[in-house]
């Protein structure tokens, strides 16, 4: 089976007037199905870009990258904004949910891109909502819910496309300790039972000691590429 | 991915913000009621000149006295006194002429009893009540022998009556001074309302038009002749007729102007109703340019909704919109507004239209080429208003849209 993602000396340089900012040099990585990473590192250490590489909404400067064995660096943005839709989920910090929107509405948004019909589109967001616990707030608007529910209706919008991987930005960095392990507990969950791959970006130790392997960036490279210790892995 | 899907996440987003979706289309809104009832107006307007002009009859000539040139000083129209009852008998022997009547008219204070009155006096021929197309209410109207004796008989308007008799008593048979000659009422005629420039026609006394030269005027040359074509079809040929009849009888020799002037109704129309058509055209030029400004409107919320929806513009790019789709969503919401504000405009100048026309007593039509031209327009004013907004959301760097406070 091929890895979900595969970048080898992935480099993205920003050309600024004065001297060019090296925001990854020289990357080389491959994260396999069913894999749960973390990628941590301080602020400007390349990890963002990174994420945003990988999720297609940026592209490398040089190197070459496959999503799901398939060379993406020389397709166009509709079959990048194509694979956005069918392959991948995403989770931001800010849950970014549509104002005014029922939370099922919400979950639905990607099949919409995706031309999935009318009564499968709502079925799955259903079930979607479903798996994060949250089936009764289905027609909730996102100002009716806490931010924890919040974040976990993004999650069920980043899972109803059943993608090859879901990216997560600092899904905790707006949300108490409760709510965070409660949203950790859920990557978690999905990982071990439906063995989804995920990729979550943070620099907090202790959201990323919920993934299975932890990988630290510092100034454009890879730092180290850790498995978590056992022990360590379900709390 | 299909544009009805993409239509559907528009109206959405619309219906999101419903107060100010409202308020965005009101400037198309007004833009549109505007055209439809300026032109509803004016269309009316034109309808009812022309209805006016065609009840006076549509096979009617008028000839009226021209300039005159008296060793290099010309006298401007109606200067030349040079119409006379010897005319009116000439054109009434010429083919395809159905009926001739020779004009004069004079305002004079009129009295019946205890009551006075100034009034226009009409002196006629007994055709006119058949050239004007004037049906008599009672009595009976002018006839030939009347001409003849230059007879001191007189039919009264419905103004007339009413001012003179007004406590309703029968003017049949009275006696109404003019000038202190006394006419005896021999008939009454029906009510015609106003004219085609508001005059009140109602308002007048006709008698025998050579009662009036003889006994009131003491004149030999006419205001004017009505001249009636047996039909429709031969009023050009009976126009040509009389013209040439009236040089020769006039002496007018060919290359010099004529000291007459022959006019028919239909030109009179044409006239009146390229008038109203300028004037319709000039205050839909308004409308028109309120329905820009309106959106220029559009445009200006599209891109203010454009940079407060940054962040759901960054989301739909991440979970899989390709930028056409963004674009075709925010021109569909522009196209959206302002065409549901040009149907709502629609409703709004049809009422409006009927309102205005039962205030002003005015047939108000609305043509349907002005609904189809202000709906159309409005969805192009959409469209051109709408594009910049939307490119500009499609531009968008999703990285940093998601990000965007």
């Amino acid at each position: 089976m091929a890895s979900v993602v595969e970048v080898r000396d992935l480099r993205r340089i920003y050309p600024l007037a004065e001297e060019p900012v090296i925001a990854l040099g020289g990357i080389d990585l491959t994260i396999n199905p069913g894999e749960f990473v973390a990628v941590m590192g301080p602020s400007g250490s390349g990890k963002s870009t990174f994420m945003h590489i990988v999720g297609f909404l940026d592209r490398p400067t040089t190197g070459y990258y496959a999503f799901n064995g398939r060379d993406v660096t020389e397709l166009s943005d509709d079959a990048l904004a194509d694979i956005r839709s069918r392959e991948l989920g995403f989770v931001f910090q800010a849950y970014n949910l549509l104002p005014r929107t029922s939370a099922v509405e919400n979950v639905e948004l990607p099949m919409l891109y995706a031309g999935v019909g009318e009564r499968e589109r709502r079925a799955a967001a259903l079930a979607a909502l479903d798996d994060v616990g949250l089936l009764k707030y289905a027609q909730h608007h996102p100002n009716q819910l806490s931010g924890g529910q919040q974040q976990r209706v993004a999650i069920a919008r980043s899972l109803v496309n059943d993608p090859r991987l879901i990216l997560a930005d600092e899904p905790t960095g707006a949300l108490d300790v409760r709510a965070s392990n409660d949203v950790m507990h859920l990557f978690r969950k999905l990982n071990d039972e439906r063995g989804i791959t995920i990729m979550l970006v943070t620099h907090e130790p202790d959201i990323a000691a919920y993934a299975k392997r932890t990988v630290t960036f510092r100034d454009g490279h890879i730092l180290s590429d850790t498995a978590a210790e056992p022990e360590m892995a379900v709390s | 991915m299909k544009r009805s899907i993409i239509a559907r996440m528009a109206f959405a987003a619309l219906l999101r913000n419903r107060s100010r979706s409202l308020l965005t289309m009101l400037g198309v809104v007004i833009g549109v009621a505007a055209v439809i009832i300026t032109v509803a107006i004016g269309t009316g307007a034109r309808t009812s000149v022309s209805n006016q002009i065609n009840a006076l009859g549509s096979n009617m000539i008028i000839i009226l006295p021209g300039s005159l040139n008296q060793g290099g000083v010309r006298t401007g129209s109606g200067g030349a006194s040079t119409l006379t009852p010897g005319d009116g008998m000439a054109i009434a022997t010429l083919p395809h002429v159905a009926a001739v009547s020779p004009t004069v008219t004079l305002r004079s204070q009129v009295v019946a009893g205890g009551n006075n009155w100034q009034t226009t006096v009409t002196g006629v021929a007994p055709s006119y009540t058949y050239i004007r197309s004037w049906p008599l209410a009672s009595g009976t109207f002018i006839s030939q022998a009347d001409v003849d004796s230059s007879a001191k008989v007189c039919v009264l308007g419905q103004t007339v009556i009413s001012n003179l008799f007004p406590n309703g008593a029968d003017p049949l048979g009275q006696t109404v001074l003019i000038k202190n000659v006394p006419y005896v009422v021999i008939g009454t005629l029906t009510a015609k309302g106003q004219s085609g420039v508001g005059q009140d026609q109602d308002d007048t006394i006709v008698i025998p038009y050579s009662s009036m030269l003889e006994r009131l005027t003491g004149q030999t040359t006419l205001a004017s002749m009505d001249v009636s074509a047996d039909s429709p079809d031969n009023v050009d040929a009976v126009q040509t007729e009389v013209t040439q009849l009236l040089e020769q009888r006039h002496r007018i020799v060919s290359g010099q102007p004529d000291d007459f002037m022959v006019r028919n109704l239909q030109d009179i129309a044409n006239a009146a109703a390229s008038t109203a058509a300028i004037l319709q055209l000039l205050l839909a030029g308004v409308a028109t340019v309120s329905l820009v400004v309106g959106g220029i409107g559009i445009m200006n919320i599209m891109l203010v909704s454009v940079t407060e929806r940054t962040r759901e513009i960054g989301l739909r790019l991440a979970v899989g919109a390709r930028r056409s789709a963004i674009k075709w969503q925010f021109l569909i919401e522009a196209v959206a507004l302002a065409t549901t504000g040009g149907a709502i405009g629609v409703v709004i100048g049809f009422l409006g239209s009927i309102a205005v026309s039962l205030g002003a007593h005015w047939p108000a039509a609305v043509p349907l080429s002005a609904v189809a031209f202000s709906v159309a327009f409005s969805a192009l004013v959409g469209v051109f208003f709408g594009y910049y907004p939307a490119a500009k959301a499609s531009r968008l760097d999703p990285i940093v849209a998601l990000r965007f406070e």
